[in-house]
């Protein structure tokens, strides 16, 4: 089991080539697989599609990855906090493919846990249901949606052991398990590599079998967005 | 006068009931939190993983791992929990929140919705508003009641790409308190200084008005 533990973060992405699918946890900066991201940038890996629920920022995140044109397509629902995406989406360098938060995950989680698509409300009605099949259910209307896979999945956990098993903390899990789950490769960058058996195992949130590679991470900035803060009670 | 933005948000409060779990998004919706009294024990869902969403952390508990929807730094209330996109969104779409309160662009007296796109400008994507509309037990709305050139926000017809399809339950705007029912748009309560004439003058949905009608505020 001890296999799956990298040295670096270089060897863990050993196999990643251009035009490959790539999953990347976080929402937002929060829980984003920060030294993945910088060493896809290191490497020059292009023609990606990219399925993540947000673009990071101009200089940081998969902003990074916009910055160096190797992203070909985007797969996320909501990329407002990046003025370089706008850019290149509107010189059509970058194809995007808008997915409702919710559906995003759940075509994921679908993809993980080998369910090749599920029917859905939301947006039936809308754009996001155009050319999708429609079928009715106890008198409500359902879309179908296709479930989502990917040649690398990359995820930041708080703490994980050599097993792959995964702990996050607080609000960064977000994406992180599904994304886990739908990678042919899953690499997990943990802010602390710990010894076999001190993780609860009632408290474990991505069981190892889902993590083909873990790495001890470096150098986190965990940036935050909106530093909103109160001055006591509010 | 018409409403400001915390009279809105105060009035959409007065909805929300004991024990209730509540999904905010971003603007005057943000705003309401702050109308709903502590001993409702209200829990805030925060779609991007949180349940129990408290006020925003004092300089020394700012937590790059706890933030909101909004990307904010906030904290979590006694009580809360953290959990997944897929297990957030199965809490929205399988109808355990109860209501969820969002901002619009345009709502129609079918109660459909639009607060995404407007074609030929940047798109930044829906988020979790097409989810959130179609899977929350109550859909309240709050907006301008016009736009900046005076235009109807509450139409007989979106003309906007949707966000949801007859959705929407309520519309609280600077304009009034309206339900949105199969007659479409009833306003049920107005501000004081607007009579109906205006408020009918500046809806162009169908609007009829509650036989109890009531100024907001009153009892």
């Amino acid at each position: 089991m001890s296999k799956k533990v990298f040295s670096s973060c270089e060897s863990a992405l050993q196999g990643l080539s251009d035009g490959m699918t790539c999953l990347f946890g976080g929402f937002g900066l929060c829980g984003i697989p920060e030294n993945a991201i910088e060493q896809i940038r290191n490497l020059g890996t292009k023609n990606l599609t990219c399925v993540s629920n947000n673009a990071g920022v101009d200089d940081f995140g998969l902003g990074l990855l916009l910055q160096q044109g190797q992203i070909k397509k985007m797969v996320s629902s909501y990329v407002g906090e990046n003025a370089l995406f706008e850019k290149l989406y509107l010189e059509k360098k970058l194809e995007v493919e808008f997915v409702p938060q919710g559906t995003l995950a759940e075509r994921l989680r679908a993809g993980g846990a080998g369910i090749p698509a599920f029917f859905t409300p939301t947006g039936v009605g809308t754009l996001v249901s155009e050319g999708k099949q429609i079928r009715e259910f106890h008198g409500r209307q359902y879309v179908l949606e296709i479930a989502i896979q990917g040649d690398f999945a990359f995820v930041k956990a708080w703490k994980g052991d050599a097993c792959g098993n995964l702990v996050y903390r607080k609000t960064a899990r977000n994406f992180n398990p599904m994304m886990a789950t739908a990678g042919k490769i899953t690499v997990a960058e943990v802010e602390e590599l710990v010894p076999v058996g001190s993780l609860d195992p009632d408290q474990v949130h991505t069981p190892g079998i889902y993590v083909q590679r873990i790495f001890q991470g470096q150098n986190y900035q965990k940036r935050i967005e909106q530093r909103t803060v109160s001055k006591g009670r509010i | 006068m018409p409403l400001t933005r915390d009279q809105i948000a105060q009035r959409i409060a007065g909805e929300i009931e004991p024990g209730f779990i509540v999904n905010l998004g971003i603007g005057i919706p943000t705003l309401v939190a702050n109308f709903v009294p502590v001993d409702h024990h209200v829990l805030f869902q925060s779609e991007n993983g949180l349940l129990g969403m408290g006020a925003f952390p004092l300089e020394k508990d700012v937590d790059a791992d706890l933030v909101n929807a909004g990307k904010q730094t906030v904290t979590a209330v006694p009580g809360a929990s953290f959990f997944s996109s897929a297990d957030s969104f199965a809490m929205i779409r399988g109808g355990h929140v109860h209501v969820t309160i969002l901002g619009a662009m345009q709502v129609d007296e079918q109660g459909s919705i639009a607060n995404w796109m407007v074609p030929g400008k940047m798109v930044k994507g829906m988020g979790g508003a097409m989810d959130l509309v179609a899977g929350a037990r109550r859909v309240i709305v709050a907006m301008q009641h016009t736009d900046k050139e005076g235009q109807s926000k509450l139409m007989k017809k979106c003309t906007l790409p949707l966000t949801g399809l007859k959705c929407v339950n309520m519309v609280v705007s600077d304009y009034g308190v309206f339900d949105v029912t199969p007659d479409g748009f009833v306003l049920r309560e107005h501000p004081a200084d607007l009579n109906v004439d205006q408020i009918k003058a500046a809806t162009e949905g169908r609007l009829t008005i509650h036989p109890h009608l009531k100024k907001i505020g009153a009892r």
